[in-house]
């Protein structure tokens, strides 16, 4: 957190990409076409803002890019994986280790203790118990959540969750951290504390961000790009680093 | 995912909705128990059919006879040697069947009809000897009185029916009969006076004494009979007949071996048979030769054809016993499995329960990195518990019914004066098998479940708060 921007090192390589890809839902006798013909390109270590009002497919686009779902046709490479052409398997097992994702509600299991929650995916990685909690430990202290390692989610305010959930897609190291309207759910306090600590993972540890959100002002304040989306399609791509250089001590107020 | 971590999990959900999956659990348990109480008393009746039939002496058991004795009519059951080759049954051949490995002892079957007199009134009746080792047979369970003292004691035990002769009781038929205990009180210490026919020991000077004397002299063959008396203390009063398969030959009066033996009486069977005795030895109508273990019957047998006598025993019976209960098993395991199967029903409706309710949770996983095969285990994992606890909760419930129906029995038993019985048996394999077998069930029906959860689509999963 006090180390200097990396940005550039890890800049130019093509981190996501995508080719006119669509993704139709049939419901009863209509057809929804969430993603109708996107392409783009989102290069390594960049933060991206998927913009859009609701149903314009901001959701199902990045449900594709992180292996969630499956496109109607068109390709996903990530990283140079075609994830069209994954089968399950490794399509779990590219989630496991490649992405990292946080919701706008959370999506922590109740029944477990925060540490268990973040602890999880290693248990999927099949990582020794003692790596485990060294790593759950670690990654814990990074959100600043140590106090709280035995409590449950439900004893937990909504930015300790939200937290919590950080630390969980953090504990795989992944190039990717996939966020779904993360601070939809929060104060407009908490939701500033949550996304600088996305815009720390993004600098100092070199993380691909895509954040779908319909808040604009969000996205102008950390993003160095901004895609917008209606109704399936691409309708706007627009940098935005300019701002952000000179604006993120003022936006922060 | 690795395996104690699958079953941390499992575990875990299973504690989460603990009500409804106790109940589950508690439905596999009541399955296992039929099962395992069904199986165990098959096994215990087996147990106890065997038990008494052991006892019974018939099991292990080879009856000899002589092959020149044709007095049976049973000569078509005969194989082996041709009569030529057959041996008189004397001591000679006794001592060499008491060598034979796996034979536990050689008594000869001393068995004839005399006079008894008790209060100077004469009675006519079969006796028999019985050997020591008789008194674990199950007929001396409610003798009064006590066994032979020794073998060679001049003691007598006396059959219910008989004693009811004695005191002049017998009863007409359809009355009830006096108890045994009622029976024995005038009769126990008491002497009996036997008056019988006492094979001579000195073969050069023949005698006929006595109206016992049945002599019908072979050319050739020398021998003195005489008339004896011998008092009997009478030490037991059997409540049931030992012999009651032997039809007119039973006896209802019993000597001990040893004693009876050196009481050299003429028995039917020396008429015929001494004109081929070298010696001044006994001759055998028959013997019974224990073996030590009833499965080495087969052997002994084999071995005592091979010396030139003729052999029975039941062996054949008891197999044809093995099949009956073969048959029974599989009718008290298929009607033991049913409540397992019911319960296995129970198991996939829980687990489906279980998906919907946690249909987020599925979700979450598989977004964060679970395979479909991790979720798969997870719920295979909960089946499985289910069923171990099911499975071990089941054996304990199914043997404490088997105890408490056992003790019922038993009381019931006790109230008709029937010596109580161990008629339930849960043996290592079965406790084994049933948790092994609830563990299998319970995997088969967690087969569909897992499969479902497997297959959500997480997109799905997590859209709904």
């Amino acid at each position: 957190m006090t180390t200097a921007p990396t940005i550039p090192a890890a800049l130019g390589t093509v981190a996501i990409r995508s080719e006119n890809l669509f993704r139709h839902y049939r419901m009863g006798e209509s057809v929804i076409r969430a993603v109708d013909g996107v392409s783009l390109e989102i290069r390594s270590g960049e933060f991206v803002a998927l913009l859009g009002s609701s149903g314009s497919g901001k959701s199902s686009m990045l449900n594709l890019i992180a292996g969630l779902d499956r496109p109607t046709s068109g390709s996903v490479f990530v990283q140079e994986r075609d994830l069209a052409k994954l089968s399950r398997e490794e399509l779990a097992k590219y989630r496991l280790h490649v992405v990292g994702m946080v919701f706008q509600s959370f999506n922590l299991i109740p029944s477990m203790t925060v540490t268990e929650n973040v602890e999880l995916p290693l248990r999927f990685a099949e990582v020794d118990r003692g790596r485990r909690d060294s790593l759950a430990r670690e990654s814990l202290e990074r959100v600043g959540l140590k106090a709280r390692m035995s409590h449950r989610p439900s004893e937990l305010s909504g930015g300790e969750q939200q937290r919590a959930a950080l630390a969980r897609a953090l504990i795989n190291r992944p190039q990717l951290l996939l966020a779904d309207e993360p601070t939809g759910n929060l104060d407009s306090h908490t939701g500033t504390e949550i996304m600088d600590m996305v815009r720390d993972f993004n600098r100092e540890l070199g993380m691909t961000v895509v954040m779908v959100t319909h808040e604009r002002a969000l996205a102008e304040r950390y993003a160095q790009r901004m895609i917008f989306l209606a109704d399936g399609k691409l309708v706007d791509d627009r940098d935005n680093s300019p701002s952000l250089g000179t604006g993120t001590e003022g936006g922060r107020a | 995912m690795n395996f104690p971590d699958l079953t941390e999990l499992a575990l875990r959900n299973l504690r989460e909705s603990l009500l409804r999956n106790s109940l589950t659990t508690v439905g596999i348990s009541v399955g296992v128990a039929s099962l395992v109480a069904m199986l165990s008393l098959g096994t215990g009746l087996q147990q106890m059919l065997s038990r008494r039939l052991e006892k019974s002496g018939l099991f292990d058991t080879v009856f000899v006879s002589s092959r020149r004795d044709l007095r049976s009519g049973r000569q078509e059951e005969r194989s082996g040697p041709t009569p030529g080759e057959s041996r008189v049954l004397d001591e000679a051949a006794r001592m060499e069947m008491e060598h034979l490995p796996n034979v536990k002892e050689v008594f000869p079957d001393i068995r004839f009809s005399t006079e008894l007199q008790f209060e100077d009134k004469p009675h006519l009746t079969m006796i028999s000897a019985l050997p020591l080792s008789a008194k674990s047979n199950d007929s001396f369970d409610g003798m009064q009185g006590s066994f032979f003292s020794s073998d060679t004691a001049p003691e007598v035990i006396l059959q219910k029916s008989f004693a009811e002769e004695l005191v002049g009781k017998t009863p007409p038929l359809g009355e009830p009969e006096p108890s045994v205990v009622e029976l024995a009180k005038p009769l126990l210490g008491k002497a009996l006076t036997m008056r019988y026919a006492q094979r001579g020991e000195s073969a050069d000077q023949p005698q006929a004494q006595g109206p016992e004397n049945k002599e019908n002299e072979p050319a050739g063959a020398s021998y003195s009979v005489v008339s004896r008396e011998q008092k009997l203390k009478i030490v037991g009063i059997l409540d049931l007949d030992p012999e009651s398969m032997r039809g007119p030959m039973r006896a209802r009066v019993f000597l001990p071996t040893r004693f009876a033996e050196n009481l050299h009486v003429m028995q039917l069977v020396d008429l015929r048979e001494i004109s081929r005795a070298a010696s001044k030895e006994p001759v055998y109508s028959s013997i019974s030769v224990r073996v030590k273990d009833p499965s080495r019957i087969q052997g002994v047998e084999d071995a005592i054809k091979k010396m030139g006598f003729t052999t029975f025993s039941i062996l054949d019976a008891s197999r044809s016993l093995q099949q009956v209960f073969r048959v029974l098993y599989a009718f008290l395991g298929i009607f033991g499995s049913l409540a397992l199967i019911v319960a296995s029903i129970g198991i996939v409706n829980t687990l489906v329960m279980a998906i919907l309710e946690r249909r987020r949770e599925i979700g979450i996983m598989k977004a964060i990195g679970a395979s479909d095969g991790d979720v798969k285990k997870l719920f295979f994992a909960e089946a499985g518990a289910m069923g171990i606890a099911g499975g071990i909760i089941g054996v304990v419930l199914g043997w404490a019914i088997g105890q408490v129906i056992n003790f019922g029995t038993n009381v019931y038993l006790k109230s008709q004066s029937i010596p109580p019985e161990h008629f339930w048996a849960v043996p290592l394999w079965l406790v084994a098998f049933a948790i092994g077998f609830a563990c299998f069930v319970s995997l088969i029906s967690g087969l569909y479940p897992a499969g479902r959860a497997a297959k959500l689509d997480p997109v799905q999963a997590l859209r709904y708060e």
